[in-house]
């Protein structure tokens, strides 16, 4: 079974610098028939199921089959598909998962596509290109789409509790105080006799709404969490990025972030970690019972959803250097080393990739487009919804992203962060004992 | 053409048979272990294909490296001796046996008090009929059916509670409930079908003995000491083998609610291998884990067979 991967890997390989040589045009006389397309978010599969059609229109000899599966189903259905050889020709890729199947040789590297077919990667959004190199300078992906971290808060929740919009759109944040953010928070939370979380007699065991909502402990990464606090102080995740070798779960700056962070379920601000296995944060939210949630880009389309509830996006809070910062998170689609049709999938990848397609995933307004000029178009399409999405577009513009941390044994670094946040975030450990974890997920690499 | 040219053949060896007496019984047992063989064939090739080779391999994958891309790497007993220094492994039996025994021991008492029930009191189909309900729902949608209703901000249980004035309880987020709340989910799943296996052995139990009881004037508690738990025992010894080994496997109620939180209170053995596989790649690893519980499972069974007498009844 695997010999025959390797085989077909090959040939793949073959295949694809044959028609490379011979130069983009006769390239596409080899370019036919149906190729698999897999992507795990349901709300973006009208937009990329119009991409394909226009794209055989195009291209009648090649036909584009695409399936969505849920994100859990979505990377065992994969894997396994590598083993048995039906793994998709092209697929929605993602940082955390690629650098272990490049490791692995399942992916194809795009190097002689961008080369030949003359692709400009100045199009994209800054950075994004560069998340998809390999340390040995392999390019693994082209870039789809990228997403920030905000505020979506309940308009008339804060309108409840007296505060401005505009106010909620200027908060600053520190680990000791918590700043005018952990204020607003604090007059957010109402417990079930009425009086609010700054007020005396404030009941922190009977909440009625909570200021902050919590979703989870944010593992290693802290995404939507934690991690557009702990970067306002400079800390990064690892010693380097991309392709870091030590992490820095020791350092006081990120452990004092946490210590904050879980401070506020101890004031009776934020809900219990053991809470919010159940229901998801957004729910909670829809329901009434937070006031304000940190959150992705992706989670727009959700938030804005909840009937009987008026959504507004604020941008994350200054740090104390009066800089905002949000991680900066982008998917891009990659090709399977094994594809029987590497011609035909590197055009399909070139079109996703291409202002045509992403057009169109900008007009659906589900989604930010990686080139830079389908952002904006994402962005005024969500402005005729009556979204604005400056909270998370302001991050681009004032270049105040930093990069989703990429490094191997991203799972493995998870399955020791997860349980170690989750400790201290219940209470049950001090940020301190991060520093150990720390130790744990550093010996992975050495 | 085979066929038809060795059709003729069985008569033949059937009239050689009648013709001595001696060697008839011979023949016969030879002929029966061919159509046993015939019989049992088609069961052969799916015990060989689906657990004799998948558990060789597993057990050979259980001394090597394995990250399923690639090839298994043999590192000898390595796996194991991190195994018996891996604090997460240590905790996962610890959670597991708690488990079993809140899911074990309510299980059957439960169902023995239903089985009691059905036997005397609740004659009508219908209501027998009822109480499998909840084993015909698939595990998941039973898991995630209780994840909801014990929601802690929006389930219905919690509503209840706090109308009811009392703090509200964070069933399957708080270390101290989430493996009693699994367990109990899965004893009102399971506790039906188990009460239907042993109501099938009280059935089994003659009514002449009962009425002896009766005529000697013994209490309902003694008849049911001294005479239903003891005829009853083999078909119990039967359902505790099969529900603990059962029990030890749970794995999808897990997967569904908690996935082994809050931090490792509900890592059960099978999620720790789940995770250790498919989220972490490390299929070596988790092949030696599996091995393990596949000892251990083995060893509970025997011993529940071997002290309990499972295998021999009272009756004679």
């Amino acid at each position: 079974m695997k010999k025959s991967i390797g085989a077909v890997a090959a040939a793949a390989a073959i295949a694809l610098s044959l028609s490379a040589c011979g130069g983009s045009a006769p390239a596409s006389t080899e370019a036919k028939g149906e190729i698999n397309y897999w992507l795990w978010d349901a709300n973006q599969l009208p937009a990329y199921q119009q991409c394909a059609d226009d794209f055989t229109k195009a291209n009648p000899d090649i036909k584009v089959k695409v399936t969505q599966r849920g994100w859990d189903d979505y990377w065992t259905t994969l894997t396994n598909g590598f083993v048995a050889g039906t793994a998709p020709d092209v697929f929605t890729n993602h940082l955390a998962k690629y650098p272990e199947f490049a490791t692995k040789k399942q992916l194809l590297a795009l190097d002689d596509a961008v080369k030949n077919d003359k692709l400009d990667l100045e199009i994209y959004n800054k950075g994004l290109t560069d998340l998809w190199v390999t340390e040995d300078g392999k390019r693994y992906g082209l870039p789809k789409d990228w997403d920030t971290i905000a505020l979506f808060y309940n308009k008339k929740l804060i309108a409840d509790a007296g505060y401005t919009e505009e106010q909620l759109k200027g908060l600053d944040w520190n680990p000791q105080d918590g700043g005018s953010y952990e204020k607003a928070i604090a007059h957010l939370t109402v417990d079930k006799n009425g009086k609010r979380g700054d007020e005396a007699g404030f009941d922190k065991n009977n909440v009625a709404v909570y200021g902050l909502g919590l979703e989870n402990s944010g593992g290693g990464d802290g995404q939507t969490q934690w991690s557009f606090l702990s970067a306002t102080l400079g800390w990064t995740h690892t010693d380097k990025n991309p392709w870091g070798k030590e992490f820095n779960y020791d350092d006081p700056k990120f452990q004092e972030t946490i210590a904050w962070w879980s401070g506020l379920a101890d004031k009776g601000y934020m809900p219990k970690l053991e809470t919010t296995v159940g229901a998801s944060v957004a729910d909670n939210f829809g329901a009434g019972k937070a006031a304000i949630n940190t959150n992705g880009s992706w989670m727009i389309g959700q938030y804005t959803s909840y009937k009987g509830v008026e959504t507004g996006i604020a941008p994350t809070p200054k740090g104390p250097d009066g800089k905002r910062a949000s991680m900066f998170n982008g998917l891009a689609d990659s090709i399977w080393a094994g594809t029987k049709n590497p011609a035909a999938s590197v055009k399909w990848v070139e079109y996703l990739s291409s202002t045509a397609c992403q057009d169109v995933v900008a007009s659906k307004a589900v989604v930010f487009p990686a080139i830079s000029t389908s952002s904006e178009k994402a962005a005024k399409a969500f402005a005729d919804k009556g979204i604005d999405v400056s909270a998370f577009t302001t991050h681009v513009k004032d270049e105040t992203t930093f990069l989703f941390p990429i490094a191997d044994n991203s799972a493995k670094v998870t399955g020791i962060m997860k349980p170690a946040m989750d400790a201290v975030l219940s209470g049950k450990k001090p940020a301190s004992s991060l520093s150990q974890a720390n130790d744990q997920v550093n010996a992975l690499f050495k | 053409m085979t066929t038809i040219t060795k059709l003729p053949d069985p008569p033949a060896g059937g009239t050689k048979k009648a013709g001595t007496s001696a060697p008839v019984r011979n023949g016969r047992g030879i002929g029966d272990l061919k159509m046993a063989l015939v019989f049992i064939f088609p069961a052969m090739i799916g015990f060989v294909v689906f657990f004799l080779i998948p558990t060789i391999r597993g057990i050979y994958l259980s001394f090597t490296e394995y990250s399923i891309l690639g090839d298994p790497t043999w590192i000898g007993l390595e796996n194991y001796t991190s195994i018996f220094t891996d604090e997460l492994f240590w905790n996962s039996m610890a959670v597991t046996v708690q488990y079993v025994a809140i899911n074990i021991g309510f299980q059957t008492v439960i169902a023995l008090g239903l089985a009691l029930l059905m036997h005397r009191v609740a004659k009508s189909t219908f209501i027998r009929g009822a109480l499998l309900l909840p084993f015909l729902v698939a595990n998941v949608i039973v898991a995630l059916l209780w994840f909801w209703m014990l929601d802690y901000q929006l389930g219905i249980v919690n509503e209840i509670i706090s109308w009811t004035g009392l703090p509200r309880i964070a069933f399957f987020g708080s270390e101290q409930w989430a493996i009693p709340t699994i367990a109990a989910v899965n004893v009102w799943r399971h506790m039906g079908y188990t009460a239907l296996l042993i109501f099938a052995g009280l059935q089994a139990i003659p009514q002449h003995v009962y009425e002896v009881a009766s005529l000697d004037g013994a209490s309902p508690a003694r008849t049911f000491w001294g005479i239903t738990i003891p005829l009853l025992r083999p078909v119990l010894v039967l359902v505790l083998v099969v529900t603990v080994i059962g029990s030890f496997q749970v794995f999808d109620t897990v997967a569904v609610t908690t996935a082994g939180g809050p931090i490792n209170a509900s890592r059960v053995i099978q999620m720790y291998i789940y995770q250790k596989a498919f989220t972490e790649s490390d299929f070596g690893y988790a092949s030696a884990l599996s091995v393990i519980l596949f000892v251990i499972l083995a060893l509970v069974a025997f011993i529940q067979m071997k002290f309990l007498k499972g295998n021999e009844s009272d009756l004679d």
